[in-house]
């Protein structure tokens, strides 16, 4: 056995270690902010906000991105949070644990490390071609909430969860029913946490490529969807386009358009823990 | 009460369930169209090419005559891809788990973990920008053979994207450890380490597997960053300067080309789909199976 200082510095030189890896982890966080706005920020101007996509780099802008972007989440939130809340909802208000219940809940699991290419291979065959959805906006945000479905499943169960027993008794002892229960009280007390779960879900399909370009996303589109069977493009798209092009000028397109999309998805983030502490509190958790 | 108001309650009330029921199981469905239509389209791959030459191929060459669909370059890509990143957040997701749990202060903790959790939200076409014109430039800079694309810099950049999952959920199965165990330790004279690899770890190895299985079929699954950072030239090679191709990115690449819908070339995405599919699923069961018993030792 070693001598007891020898231990001691042995110890206190991993404890060094570890902490050093975990700060080089937020120092690199640090790096690619700080390359990707030094890459980009010269870029950015409102210009860029206003023009569509071009062959000219000191040209090319993000208005149809952009706009296809909120297209294709608005619609991608309005087809899951609904089908992802009742799915909670029933696994943890109305199923027995039985069988049925166990194997939706490990399928569940399983659906949620699926790779976002085979979405996109399920969004290519269903709704593009068995659907004749063709690459539209529809075709897109059908493919996301398939995509971001389990997530906000298991994010709203946990919130749901977390609602106190005695407040599902109180209600019906009141003579509630099941249903009553859970829409004047579970739901309620859930709310902060589901909208927290809802908010982290749909910032997950905002920043998702792969799924879009196996739909056939991924082509020349200078000009705003105006229903929700247009064409599109979205941001990160976009930057995937200029990012795969060889001139040096398009990667500081790039740049520019990955600012935007992380201050959008930044602020969603922000949103969620500003939810997650402020009404947190209001329900006495 | 009336009976009758009563009566109509529970027919409502009955609905709702089944309403519910069946958005539930809208998920169920997703997972049987998924295996459904792999299975289906593929079989129309398989009708032409023998399951055998699919597999055991050591040839990738489906767009350029003369043709041979051996996929093994492209899961040797996926592989070399997996080490690397591997090589980097393994290690470093553990250590960071190891000090955000036993070592780091509340107020530590406060900042390393919003910062893991934009790290993992960071989409994953940035973390392609990030290694063609940041990891790339660097690694040239250091060593002359390395190609513009190269599987090493998306490796880099696949271990940095998997990293924060690794150290949320190592330091999640570290806090799972009863502190009793820990104090035995200490009272038996144990410096921090010793309680670290000797008591911590031990109790939860089932957790940190978990993780690292996870994070492999993680970066297995990972598209944007490979497609833009290790290149489309499937090779056989445990070089990591050279330029690869994995599964992915393959099926990226002739979703992105004009290679017409329903041809035998066209019909290769659903096979090597099948097989991603399958790869990570396998690892995605046993993954879970594990955390699923960690969870019900200590709770």
């Amino acid at each position: 056995m070693k001598s007891l200082a020898g231990r001691r510095r042995l110890a206190s030189a991993f404890r060094y270690a570890c902490a050093l890896v975990t700060w080089g982890g937020v120092l690199l966080l640090g790096l690619l902010l700080y390359h990707v706005s030094r890459q980009g920020v010269a870029w950015l101007d409102l210009q860029f906000l206003q023009s569509f996509p071009s062959r000219f780099p000191d040209r090319a802008g993000i208005k149809s991105a952009l706009w296809g972007t909120c297209w294709v989440i608005s619609f991608t939130a309005v087809f899951s949070v609904p089908l992802g809340v009742a799915s909670a909802i029933y696994l943890e208000e109305y199923a027995r644990k039985g069988r049925l219940s166990r194997w939706i809940e490990i399928n569940l699991s399983n659906l949620s490390g699926v790779p976002s290419i085979v979405f996109g291979i399920l969004g290519l065959v269903i709704f593009v071609r068995a659907m004749a959805l063709e690459r539209s906006v529809l075709a897109g945000s059908l493919t996301l909430a398939l995509l971001i479905l389990p997530v906000i499943v298991i994010a709203s169960r946990e919130a749901i969860r977390a609602v106190p027993q005695s407040i599902r008794h109180a209600s019906y002892a009141l003579g509630a029913t099941r249903w009553q229960t859970v829409r004047h009280h579970v739901l309620p007390s859930a709310f902060p946490g589901i909208l927290t779960g809802v908010i982290l879900a749909v910032s997950r399909a905002i920043g998702e490529t792969a799924p879009l370009i196996m739909i056939g996303a991924l082509t020349y589109v200078a000009f705003v969807p105006e229903n929700p069977l247009s064409p599109f493009t979205t941001l990160p798209i976009q930057i995937f386009n200029w990012s795969s092009r060889p001139q040096q000028e398009f990667h500081h397109v790039a740049a520019a358009g990955i600012i935007v999309l992380l201050v959008v998805l930044l602020l969603m983030n922000a949103t969620a823990i500003y939810i997650r502490h402020r009404l947190g509190r209001n329900t006495g958790r | 009460m009336t009976p009758q108001f009563r009566k109509k309650g529970n027919v409502r009330e009955k609905l709702i369930g089944w309403l519910l029921l069946g958005c539930a199981c809208v998920s169920v469905a997703t997972t049987v169209a998924i295996i459904l239509i792999l299975v289906t389209e593929s079989a129309h791959f398989f009708r032409e090419v023998s399951i055998l030459e699919f597999l055991f191929g050591t040839r990738w060459t489906p767009l350029l005559e003369p043709r041979s669909f051996g996929v093994l370059p492209l899961v040797s890509g996926t592989l070399l891809v997996v080490l690397g990143s591997s090589l980097v957040a393994l290690p470093v997701g553990l250590a960071t788990g190891i000090y955000l749990s036993e070592y780091a202060s509340d107020r530590v903790r406060n900042v390393v973990k919003p910062v893991l959790e934009i790290l993992a939200g960071i989409p994953t076409v940035v973390y392609g920008y990030f290694a063609l014109t940041f990891v790339t430039p660097i690694l040239q800079t250091f060593f002359d053979q390395v190609r513009i694309f190269n599987a090493a810099s998306a490796s880099i950049v696949v271990g940095i994207m998997v990293l924060p999952m690794v150290a949320s959920l190592c330091d999640d199965a570290f806090r799972a450890v009863p502190k009793s165990l820990r104090h035995g330790a200490y009272a038996l004279g144990a410096t921090p380490l010793e309680v670290t690899v000797g008591v911590t770890l031990p109790s939860a190895t089932s957790g940190v597997v978990a993780s690292f299985v996870l994070a492999i079929s993680r970066a297995i699954g990972e598209t944007m960053a490979v497609t833009l950072a290790a290149g489309a030239t499937p090779k056989m090679t445990l070089n990591p300067a050279e330029s690869i191709q994995t599964m992915t990115a393959y099926i990226v690449q002739v979703s992105l080309g004009d290679t017409p819908a329903g041809t035998i070339e066209y019909q290769t995405i659903f096979a090597v789909a099948a097989l991603l599919f399958a790869i990570t699923l396998i690892m995605n069961v046993i993954a879970n199976r594990v955390l699923r018993r960690f969870r019900e030792v200590y709770e």
